[in-house]
C-alpha cells in the first residue's frame, strides 16, 4: 500500500500533521458551505479549503517526495501558484453575477448601484 | 511505526475530504438558486484535487499529481464559464 517504508520519523509525522490540517480545513469550509444562509456569506467559506486547505496538503506532498527521493520536488509549486491565482478571479466573478442577478430581480437585500 | 503512523493520518485525511466532498454535492442538490449550485461545484473541484494529491502520497506515483492539475485547470475553467453564463446568457459572444 504505502511505499514509504524507509522515511524517518520526523518527516512522517510533520506530513501527517499538515494532511490532517489540510483535510480538516477543507472539511470546516465545506461545513460552512451547507451552514451559512445567505449565498454572499457562503461564498467566503471555501476558500479556506483552497487557500491554506490544499496548501498544507501541497506541502505535506513536497515534503514526502523530497524525503522518499532525496532530492528537492518541486512540481507541487505549480498547483499552488494556479490555486493562488485563479480561486480570487472565479470567485469574484461569481460573486458580480450573482449581485447583477439579485439587482435585476429587484431584491431589497443588496445595495443598488453605485450613484 | 512510522509507516503505521502515516497510513493512518492518510486515511483519516482521506475520509474528512470525502465528508467535505459530500457535504458540498448536498448543497449542490440544495441551493436554492443557480449561483449556489456553481459555487459548490468549485468546492467539489478543490476538494477532489485535495483527495488525489492524498491519493499520490500514498502510492508514491506522480500520475495523481498530473491528475489534480487537470482538476485543478479544467474546475477553473468550468467555474469561469458558469459564472459568465449567470452574468450573460451566454459564455462565447
Amino acid at each position: 500500500m504505502t511505499q514509504a517504508a524507509d522515511i524517518p520519523g520526523w518527516a512522517a509525522i510533520l506530513t501527517s500533521l499538515l494532511l490532517l490540517l489540510g483535510s480538516s480545513l477543507t472539511l470546516i469550509g465545506a461545513l460552512g458551505l451547507l451552514r451559512l444562509r445567505t449565498f454572499y456569506e457562503r461564498v467566503h467559506a471555501p476558500t479556506l479549503g483552497t487557500t491554506l486547505g490544499i496548501g498544507s496538503v501541497l506541502i505535506a506532498s513536497m515534503l514526502h517526495f523530497s524525503v522518499l527521493q532525496t532530492r528537492p520536488v518541486l512540481h507541487e509549486v505549480l498547483i499552488a501558484v494556479f490555486m493562488v491565482v485563479t480561486t480570487p478571479v472565479t470567485l469574484t466573478l461569481l460573486a458580480r453575477a450573482a449581485l447583477y442577478r439579485d439587482r435585476r430581480e429587484g431584491n431589497e437585500e443588496v445595495p443598488g448601484p453605485r450613484a | 511505526m512510522s509507516t503505521a503512523l502515516l497510513a493512518w493520518s492518510i486515511f483519516l485525511a482521506q475520509m474528512l475530504l470525502g465528508l467535505a466532498m459530500v457535504l458540498s454535492a448536498v448543497r449542490v442538490l440544495r441551493g436554492p438558486r443557480a449561483q449556489d449550485r456553481v459555487l459548490a461545484l468549485d468546492t467539489v473541484y478543490v476538494t477532489a484535487a485535495t483527495l488525489l494529491l492524498t491519493f499520490g502520497i500514498r502510492t508514491g506515483g506522480t500520475l495523481y499529481f498530473e491528475a489534480a492539475l487537470v482538476i485543478a485547470l479544467l474546475g477553473f475553467v468550468g467555474t469561469a464559464a458558469l459564472a459568465k453564463f449567470l452574468m450573460r446568457g451566454e459564455v462565447i459572444e
